[in-house]
């Protein structure tokens, strides 16, 4: 009798001491966001005082026109937009296309040009940045979204997946079945592959619109006019002006980051598991 | 079997010769067709870009000149430059202090969430996870006013609820490298938590009732189970963290600024400084071979211990 209440006891202590690590958990992950809501509405006096500002103030209008006034906000949320959806609509296709080759296709150096393809994926991508701001350079692409769209089409990981999705749930059957119906191959991969595919495709989209619209280092190497910055790289603008003004800052940041964080809340479950699934997977 | 009989059913019919192209060159010219862009693009913005840094690692150019052949004279002032050497060991601490906890954290959080009869799962999920969705910018900025040095910065301010002086987060060797590597940190456990409890929730239960059968303590349960049947998850996550922290950027470069300060360079950010602020293209490819060469020799340890813990 004893021991089960002992039992009991612990298990209650151990449970109560789980909900505190993640309540501690979560709120050191919510409170950043919170707190740039905080400085992106209060005054930059209010934000550098002892204490700070912890609750949300009147200027919310004032920081967000101030960043307006400084960086071409709305501009470098069109550009990422577009750069982001551009890139990942082409990944999509041609990883779908390439994967679909590799797992229904049957042709010479298969397997090596696949295992080629997953080799690329282990060289660092800043091994070739130098010739590769070069080329941009001669192709007369600086500051032009091309420099972003164009290279973010090689995605090696894409085919991967693809082609292993492709493999474990589109049946060989079907394909034979519409090639002897007299499908081109370009149809039996249209109209046979692409519906059944279309869980691998949010997750690829997922994955490659989050990576193209965080994307730092290499937007920043080859867009050098305000006109074709992307989000990230006009968010520095505001950290480099010579006065800092961090209720300005903080508010270009936090709204920047807002649309992406509604669309995860919307999408959660879905937004987890292709970018934690893609990892664990490949 | 099903692919056998439609082949044979596929030749029959077509005669040689006649048709123009049989069925099976056809499949074959689609596949090369369909894998061909990757191969194109990857040849223009990948391989001869790689191939294109060796060469370049052994030229003196400021990209608009003349080229000029130096041998190792690149190498050579690359690896007697003290701050290459300063960016090598920042970028190993950083790589220390961000990764280990982060892996650390990670699997505790993980332990929690997987536990039974937590209600509230998807609340704390999605919370965990919500700083990974936040771009590396944004959260470099964030922490970087959070990190200001002077006693209103939100860190000092809470050193001061504890009796501790304000700490110079933007100028002192271990003030710039703690910054960074929280901010590292922030980003990442929560994705490396959902990663550790896909994971977890792999392991099969009657595992652990058995154990608690046998008596077993919570410890011994993570000793003994948990642990061990993760290991090919722990090893993912140390490999992939491991690059990352290697080729950390953005948070250096929003944290310190256009100074690039000793304290918080990494290698990358050597890099990108000697290509786009100096235009010193030969000894940045340099550097960029260096840390291809880094990264590989770590990754094989990485590989090479994996295959030791796991045998």
């Amino acid at each position: 009798m004893s021991e089960t209440i002992k039992h009991n006891n612990r298990f209650s202590i151990s449970k109560a001491f789980v909900y505190v690590l993640l309540s501690i958990a979560a709120f050191l992950s919510i409170f950043p966001l919170y707190w740039m809501f905080v400085m992106a509405t209060n005054h930059n006096s209010a934000i550098n005082s002892v204490p700070p500002a912890f609750l949300p103030g009147g200027e919310l209008v004032t920081n967000f026109t101030n960043v307006v006034n400084t960086i071409d906000f709305f501009g470098a949320i069109w550009n990422s937009l577009i750069v982001s959806a551009v890139t990942t609509v082409g990944v999509l296709f041609l990883c779908s296309l390439a994967g679909f080759a590799f797992a229904k296709f049957h042709f010479k150096g298969k397997n090596f040009l696949f295992i080629a393809i997953l080799v690329t994926m282990m060289i660092p991508p800043q091994l070739g940045l130098i010739p590769q701001y070069i080329i941009i350079t001669k192709l007369d692409w600086l500051n032009d979204l091309r420099a972003i769209i164009v290279p973010g089409l090689i995605d090696a990981f894409g085919i991967f997946w693809m082609r292993q999705y492709i493999s474990s749930n589109v049946p060989d059957e079907l394909v034979d079945a519409a090639r002897i119906d007299g499908c081109t191959n370009f149809r039996v991969y249209w109209n046979i592959a692409v519906p059944v595919i279309i869980p691998a495709f949010a997750t690829l989209a997922i994955i490659k619109f989050m990576y193209i619209w965080n994307d730092f280092l290499w937007p920043l190497v080859v867009l050098r006019e305000d006109s074709s910055f992307t989000i990230q790289v006009a968010l520095r603008g505001l950290i480099d002006n010579y006065v800092r003004d961090n209720g300005m800052i903080l508010s270009g940041t936090f709204w920047a980051t807002v649309p992406l964080i509604i669309i995860f809340l919307l999408l959660n479950r879905l937004f987890i598991a292709s970018l934690t699934e893609g990892a664990v997977k490949s | 079997m099903a692919r056998m009989n439609t082949e044979t059913q596929v030749q029959m019919p077509s005669p040689k010769k006649k048709s123009s192209l049989s069925e099976k060159t056809k499949e074959s010219l689609s596949g090369y067709l369909y894998i061909s862009p990757f191969f194109i693009l990857f040849a223009i913005f990948g391989l001869f870009p790689i191939l294109f840094s060796f060469y370049l690692g052994f030229q003196k150019w400021n990209g608009l000149g003349e080229m000029e052949f130096v041998g190792f004279q690149n190498f050579k002032w690359i690896l007697t430059d003290p701050l290459f050497w300063k960016s090598l060991t920042n970028t190993l601490y950083m790589w220390v202090i961000g990764t280990i906890p982060q892996l650390i954290i990670g699997i505790i959080l993980a332990y929690a969430l997987n536990s039974a009869l937590i209600k509230a799962k998807s609340f704390f999920r999605v919370s965990i996870f919500m700083p990974y969705v936040t771009s590396t910018v944004a959260v470099a900025i964030v922490f970087g006013i959070m990190f200001n040095s002077q006693d209103f910065g939100l860190f000092n301010v809470i050193l001061g609820w504890f009796g501790v002086d304000a700490v110079s987060w933007g100028t002192s060797e271990w003030g710039v490298k703690i910054a960074i590597s929280t901010m590292v940190f922030w980003r990442w456990v929560g994705y490396n938590t959902i990663i550790y409890l896909a994971g977890l929730q792999g392991i099969p239960k009657e595992l652990y009732e058995a154990a608690i059968i046998d008596g077993a303590t919570i410890r011994q349960k993570i000793q003994y189970i948990t642990i061990p049947l993760l290991r090919p998850i722990i090893i993912l996550t140390v490999f992939t963290s491991t690059i990352g922290a290697l080729q950390l950027f953005t948070e250096p470069l929003i944290f310190i600024g256009r100074t690039y300060r000793e304290e918080g360079i990494t290698v990358v950010l050597y890099l990108y400084r000697e290509a786009f602020a100096n235009l010193a293209f030969g000894p940045a490819s340099a550097a960029a071979i260096i840390l291809f060469i880094i990264i590989i020799v770590i990754s094989s340890i990485n590989v090479l211990v994996a295959n030791r813990i796991s045998r």
